[in-house]
Parts: C-alpha cells; structure tokens; sequence
C-alpha cells in the first residue's frame, strides 16, 4: 500500500483530466496507452535498476548515479538534469498543492458556494492570481499566499526534523481513503445525466463520450479561414442537430468525421500522451534513480516499478479521467471543454460536482484534502534528489543539505508565486522543465541502459532478487523501439513546438508561444526571468558537481566509501 | 457515446483494474515479497545519520 500510495499525486486526478480534455477522444488514450508500454514501464524500470546499482557503490544522487554507469568526466554534468527537474518542479508543485489545501478548508468552513461555470473560473483566477502578478500575495483564506507559506514551512519542518515517516503513514491510511473518495465521487458523477435540462446535450453520457469515442464528429466551415476551428459535437441528438444545422447554412458549414488514424498523425497527440506518462509514472524525473539507490541488493525492482505504474495508470484512468472530464463536458459541454488544458480543469470543476451532492462541502473538503496528502509525498519525493546532492557534492550532513536547499527552492517558489498573471511562470517552468528537460534525461537514460550498459547486463541488474521475469519483448523495446520512439518524437516536437512546422499540413506554421515568451516583441518578462532561473541553478550546481570528490571517485568506477 | 467507445473505455478500464490487482496479488502471495518491494519510502538512510 506504501508503494501504491508514493505513486498515485496531482498529475493522475489533475493533470491528466486536463490533456484528455485537451486532445479528447479514443485516439488519445491509444497513444497513451502505447507510451505506457513502451515508454512509461521500460524507461521506468531501467531506473530503478540503474538507481540500486548506483546505491551499492555508494551514489545515491543523479550525477553519482551516471558518473558510476557511465564512468567518464562529462557524465556527473548530465545527471545535473536529474536533480534541476526535481527541485525546479518542487518550486511550482508546491504552489498546487497549496490550492489542494486551501480549497479543501475553504470547503470545510463554507466558504466555497461556487453554483455556477462562471463562479468556478473566477474564483480560480482570484486564489491563484492568475489575474496578474503579484495579486495572490495577500492574507486572505481566498488567495494562495497564506496557504502556501503553510504548505512550504510543513514540507520542510517536516524533511528537516526527518518526520518525513510520519507522513507516509498517514499515506497508508490517506490513500486507499482518497480511492474509496474517488469511488463515490465517480458515482455522483455517473448519476449527474444533464445538470441543466435546458441543454440536454450537455450530459455525463456525451463526456464519456468525448473522452473514449475513437472517432470525432466536427461541424467545420466550408471554406475554413485561420481562425475558425472545428466545433466537435458528441452523441447522437447533438449530431443530429448539428446536420439540421449544417443543412441550413446553405452550404457554409459542413460535417466531417475524423478517424482514429488521422488523429494518431498529429505528433502533438503522441507528446501530450508521452509526457503525461512522463508525469505521472515520475519517469525521468530523477526521482526513481534516487530512491531505488537506496534499496538492498536483492530487493525487487521489477515487481517494484510495475506496482508502482499500475496503482498510478488505475487511479488516473479508471478514476481520474472518468471523473473529471464527464462532469466538465455536463456543465461545460462540449464546446467548453474542448481546448481546456492544465490542473486548473479539476478546480473549475469539482466545485460544481460537489455542489451536486450531498454534504458536499464535507466530501469536497475531504477530496482535496487527499489530494493535499497526495501531492504532499509527491513533493517530499521531489526534495531528496536535491538533499542527497547537495550531500554528496558539498560533502555534508543532511541538516545542512536540506537548509541550503530551503533557500534555494525559497526564492524560487516565491518567484513563481509573484509572476503569478496568467500562470505565466508556472507555465513556463513546467514547459522547459516538466516537458522539455523529462523529454532530455527520460532519453538518456534509455540509452545508457540499452547501449552504455547493453541489454544483457541491463537484464542481469534488473532481475536480480525479481519475483517476476520481464518479458522478452522488453529487449528489443528498450534497446531500438523506445529510443528511436522518444528521438522521433522529440524531434517532431522541436520542429513543431520551436520552429513552428505546422507537422499535420507540412506548411510552416506559427512559433510556439513557449519561444515568441523568450525572443522578439511579443517576450514575457516572467517567462525571460523563469528560463533564466533555471540557467543559473544549472550554472550553480555545474560549479558544485564539478568539484566534488565523490562524483570524481564515481568517474572512475570507485565506490563512495572505499 | 458509441459502441467503439464503449468498447474502448470498458477495455481500458478493465486492463488497468485487472494489472494493478494482479501486482498486488502476487505481492500478497509471493514469499518475503512484502520486504522486497519499495516505492518512494521517505525514511532514507541520511535521516538516521544525521541524528
């Protein structure tokens, strides 16, 4: 249970309902299940077993980890990647999971009387400030600040007086609770139908429809201009109405369906699905590497990393997605969801599922709450990649570590919290940082195992003390199918997300606003100032990796403490 | 929703039901696997060290 419970957070209930909205449809879910199996399950157990390995010589951080695999000087700088993820992720995940709990108080005290869409979003934007920057800094139960200095001072008293144990007891308690929570809240949600009779459309049927129906019906203009885009219609009324429609439009509008190949063509679709993998599994995040360093030699990495993966992929789509996304498309409808992304969905529209129930307030409150328990392991898990590498680095004891890296995620959580317009910081981050950089190290570390390492004695480390044998088929997966998958993909994404290629029409198309943010005349300072963050973390612990006398030891194939 | 979409989601739901039971049932049912098997556990060494 303590295994399910480390592996299920914010991105399974959260993240995930937002890309399925998103990119909605059957096609979707294909390519994510795709990823689980050839991305997510290899790439995850070639860390567990890289990182146990790293652990018996003595590494327990990221750079140790390569430096011991790879054994040449340059190595230590690229397991830096493993330890900037963490600690840049910990300084946003954190202003979430102040949301978590200052919805759930909110919902315990009364606070929260959200009847409507309108109601929902507005409060959103005012407690997260995505109003403008600057304006969640206030004391008021309505705005992130007060709850984040909460969240921010638990973490860490917490992993400083190394009462880190207690919380995952709790978690053995709190994550089977916030499962038989998803339970019931699938069961409301199942038995919404449609919450405003005058929009009969607008019903759960139509949202599970939107999110699994393998092919899309669009109402699109005849002759379409850069602007228009296609309005999606679910379920067999809608349909109809929209033929009524299109027959009279006198030509202008027209049906088309799309098929689950063509949707499969859009690379944008494949990243989404990898990344949310990426995510949720905590698969190249340098996470995994850190915490299998410390387990013993003959403990079970295989049944380890596939426990882990399915506790994850059971809460986000047998719970998570059918929750979220159904109940948007009943309130929403079809046209409101379509084009949503981000963690921002849930709290929209959770208020509203939860105004639909009995003691809502109470179940409301105690939903968020479980997530607050969720995604408060999940940032505990991301604050010791940083601790053992400032610890081995810098040759110190944890008290100093975690002090030093206190500072360090200080500043910029409360960077994050300033720039807070339009989320335009977090945004940024979790782009370069929670995509870009995951894409990178994920990469990596497929081909250190496949190729640096070989699949034989990749195999041998990985099966030592397993309970179960890894398929065959697992071979030639991580040696040829699972790199050549993440390099196609990455270099679609650059083409598309960098160099604005429009893939699907071959034509060239608009820059990513990710780049237009940094360069040019329509550059975000936040976003300028949040790449630069980052820039300078990775100069300052280059400056450390580089003169350590562990990672040299490792370069050598020396063990830490011989 | 249609019948392919039905299908597809009853599948999904089906296949990750029917994994993450399995885990924990080999897990339950394999000798000493409870002790072998680890998540993200928070009591790491360099707590005890640095006490």
């Amino acid at each position: 249970m303590a295994v399910a419970g480390s592996a299920v957070g914010l991105g399974n209930f959260l993240r995930f309902p937002g890309l399925a909205a998103q990119y909605g449809g059957g096609a979707f879910m294909l390519a994510y299940a795709i990823s689980f199996l050839i991305i997510g399950l290899p790439i995850g157990w070639a860390e567990w077993a890289m990182g146990r390995y790293a652990g018996q010589m003595g590494y327990n951080s990221a750079p140790g980890a390569f430096a011991a695999i790879m054994r040449n000087r340059w190595a230590k700088y690229i397991g830096i990647i493993g330890v900037i993820i963490p600690v840049v992720i910990y300084m946003y995940y954190v202003m979430i999971e102040s949301w978590c709990i200052g919805y759930a108080v909110n919902f315990w005290s009364g606070n929260l009387h959200l009847k409507d869409a309108g109601e929902t979003v507005g409060y959103f934007a005012k407690f997260t400030g995505a109003t403008g920057d600057a304006t969640a800094m206030s004391f008021s139960r309505d705005v992130a600040l007060p709850w984040l200095l909460g969240v921010f001072a638990f973490n860490f008293y917490l992993i400083y007086r190394g009462l880190s144990g207690g919380i995952e007891k709790m978690c053995k308690i709190g994550m089977p609770l916030l499962i038989v929570l998803a339970l019931v809240l699938l069961g409301r949600v199942l038995t919404l139908g449609a919450p405003d009779a005058a929009r009969p459309h607008d019903n759960v049927v139509n949202g599970l429809g939107y999110l699994w129906n393998p092919t899309k019906v669009q109402v699109v203009k005849a002759q379409p201009g850069p602007e228009d885009k296609p309005r999606e219609v679910v379920g067999a009324a809608a349909i109809e109405a929209a033929k009524g429609e299109v027959a009279a439009s006198g030509g202008t509008l027209a049906i088309r369906e799309v098929g689950v190949i063509e949707q499969l063509a859009n690379p944008s679709l494949w990243l989404a699905a990898a990344g949310q993998i990426f995510f949720s599994l905590s698969v190249g995040f340098g996470v995994i590497i850190v915490y299998a360093s410390y387990m013993k030699k003959n403990d079970d990495v295989v049944l380890s990393g596939l426990t882990a993966s399915s506790a994850n992929e059971f809460c986000e789509v047998a719970l998570g997605g059918l929750i979220t996304v159904p109940a948007a498309v009943a309130f929403l409808g079809v046209a409101g969801v379509a084009g949503q992304a981000g963690v921002g969905l849930g709290f929209k529209i959770l208020p509203l599922v939860f105004s639909k129930m009995p003691a809502g307030a109470f179940f409301g409150g105690a939903f968020f709450f479980m997530l607050f328990l969720a995604a408060v392991t999940s940032s505990i898990s991301m604050l010791q990649p940083g601790i053992a590498f400032v610890e081995e680095a810098l040759n110190v004891g944890r008290r100093a570590s975690v002090t030093i890296l206190g500072l360090l995620t200080t500043f910029g959580t409360g960077f994050v919290l300033y720039f807070t317009g339009d989320l335009k910081a977090l945004d940024t981050l979790d782009f370069w940082v929670g995509t870009f950089l995951i894409f990178v190290l994920a990469t990596i570390q497929i081909i250190v195992f496949g190729w640096k390492w070989g699949i034989d004695k990749g195999f041998a480390e990985l099966h030592q003390g397993a309970a179960i044998g890894v398929p065959w088929i697992f071979r030639p997966i991580i040696k040829w199918i699972c790199p050549a998958f993440l390099l196609f993909i990455f270099t679609m994404w650059l083409l598309k997300e960098i160099f604005g290629f429009d893939l699907t029409t071959g034509a060239a198309g608009a820059v990513s606003y990710y780049v237009t943010d940094l360069f040019g005349d329509k550059a975000s300072k936040a976003a300028q100032l949040s790449v630069a963050l980052v820039v300078a973390i990775f100069v300052f612990f280059g400056l450390m990796t580089g003169r350590s006398q562990a990672y040299a030891r490792a370069e050598k194939g020396l063990n830490k403490h011989d | 929703m249609t019948t392919a979409g039905l299908i597809v989601m009853l599948l999904s739901v089906a296949v990750v039901t029917f994994l993450f039971g399995w885990c924990i049932w080999k897990v339950l049912t394999t000798p000493n696997e409870t002790e072998k098997i680890h998540g993200v556990e928070f009591e790491t060494p360099d707590i005890d060290a640095d006490k």
